[in-house]
């Protein structure tokens, strides 16, 4: 029975908050409290990657407020492990978003286990793009596409790409924009000179 | 957590706590000049449940705050409509027209073609919204209260209603991220600046909203369903 049990490293710098998740955790017998860290330091690094836990959560409020919207990304460069946010003040939603999970200081044991479980069900192996950045060559055409009211499928014929890779493009280019809708995505294609009004309609 | 508003509590102390609850209070048809009296008086006056009261200012005020199954249970449906309605007018009358005239402020220095396109992404989001609305106003409300006066409607269910709701959030995030980022350099920054607030503030009021839908509203009428079978 031991070996199904979920191995577990908490970053939390709160004793009370890190003492009372660790008992719920435990409780359940599903998971294995290896350590407790208190913060991402190079120690705390070292520790994860020896470790190298089925589970990590994570207090946000460990990393400074300009790396925690890519704090998932950090941990993504020193562990495989999935990670689960505790959502807290001062934390946006497109922050939390990152993470494969979150659970509420103010979440009964049960939804904590719940949120828990179901983040560890839910993983996702999407690589991982920063957003903010530029598009490249080839999002800006599938983007103009798109904005022409092109369908997945008549994109990839055009451009003579794989339907998955023409969802992966589009993922990007609304990861990179923080533009999800066709009508915003086509808003920005007007307004960045990629088109003009006549071709869309 | 959950006891942070109680109804002995004054009003006024619980726009200390939170002033956007100014809304809630306005909506649910208390005035202001109640403010200084106890929740319990002042819905006294208004004709509302306390408890209701209550229940709707912890779902607008904390967003992860999970009402339990006797909260929904016991809470009023009359008052919830009410809520609602109240929102939707608020929305329609006030949020967007302003919203729109300052849409129309913020696109004053652009040329001709920068101003279509933001407009029409901004009519067409509040087309639709109203769009919502009025089929909340005109066929979901309508419909709970026939079940309320214990008619069931054959082929119809509280259900079908609830997915909308992610749509029109989605544009919502879309019109703030352009606005924030892509708009052309001539558009004036002040302006700009309280578009965006205006925006966040829309925002966060339509999801507040939506929660009230979805975790009050939507199993009440679940239940309502269930019991005139």
């Amino acid at each position: 029975m031991m070996e199904s049990r979920k191995t577990v490293i908490l970053v939390i710098p709160s004793d009370i908050v890190a003492r009372g998740l660790e008992g719920i955790l435990v409780d359940s017998g599903e998971f294995v409290v290896e350590d407790i860290l208190k913060d991402l330091s190079r120690q705390a690094e070292a520790r994860l990657k020896l470790i190298d836990p089925d589970l990590v959560i994570i207090d946000p409020s460990v990393l400074d407020f300009k790396s925690r919207k890519d704090g998932r990304s950090r941990l993504a460069d020193i562990c495989d492990s999935i990670v689960v946010a505790i959502s807290g003040p001062g934390l946006t939603e497109e922050a939390i978003r990152q993470y494969d999970g979150s659970v509420s200081l103010y979440d009964n044991r049960e939804d904590v286990l719940r949120k828990i479980r179901s983040s560890m069900e839910s993983r996702q192996s999407e690589p991982m793009v920063s957003d903010g950045g530029e598009l490249s060559s080839r999002e800006k055409e599938i983007l103009v596409c798109v904005a022409k009211g092109m369908l997945n499928k008549e994109i990839a014929d055009k451009l003579n790409l794989s339907i998955y890779t023409v969802i992966t493009h589009r993922k990007n280019i609304t990861r990179k924009t923080g533009i999800k809708t066709v009508a915003g995505l086509t808003v920005y294609a007007l307004l960045n000179g990629l088109i003009d009004m006549s071709s869309v309609q | 957590m959950k006891e942070i508003f109680t109804p002995d509590m004054k009003l006024s102390d619980m726009l200390d706590i939170n002033y956007n609850l100014v809304q809630v209070i306005s909506r649910m048809g208390i005035e202001l000049k109640h403010s200084g009296l106890r929740v319990v008086d002042a819905c006294a006056f208004a004709g509302i449940d306390p408890a209701t009261f209550i229940l709707i200012s912890n779902l607008y005020s904390f967003p992860d705050y999970a009402p339990s199954p006797s909260e929904v249970s016991s809470a009023n449906i009359h008052d919830i409509l009410r809520y609602l309605h109240g929102s939707h007018a608020y929305y329609i009358l006030v949020a967007l027209k302003n919203l729109e005239a300052s849409f129309d402020r913020l696109v004053e220095t652009c040329d001709e073609n920068q101003k279509n396109v933001i407009l029409r992404f901004f009519l067409d989001y509040k087309k639709e919204l109203e769009k919502h609305f009025a089929l909340e106003e005109e066929e979901v409300f309508p419909y709970v209260e026939s079940l309320l006066g214990g008619k069931r409607e054959e082929g119809y269910s509280i259900l079908d209603f609830e997915e909308h709701h992610e749509d029109v959030d989605e544009k919502m995030e879309d019109m703030k991220n352009i606005v924030m980022k892509y708009l052309p350099d001539v558009c004036e920054e002040n302006t700009k600046m309280w578009v965006l607030l205006s925006i966040y503030r829309l925002r966060d009021d339509l999801r507040r909203h939506t929660y009230v839908e979805n975790s009050v509203l939507v199993p009440k009428v679940r239940n309502l369903e269930n019991d005139g079978k």
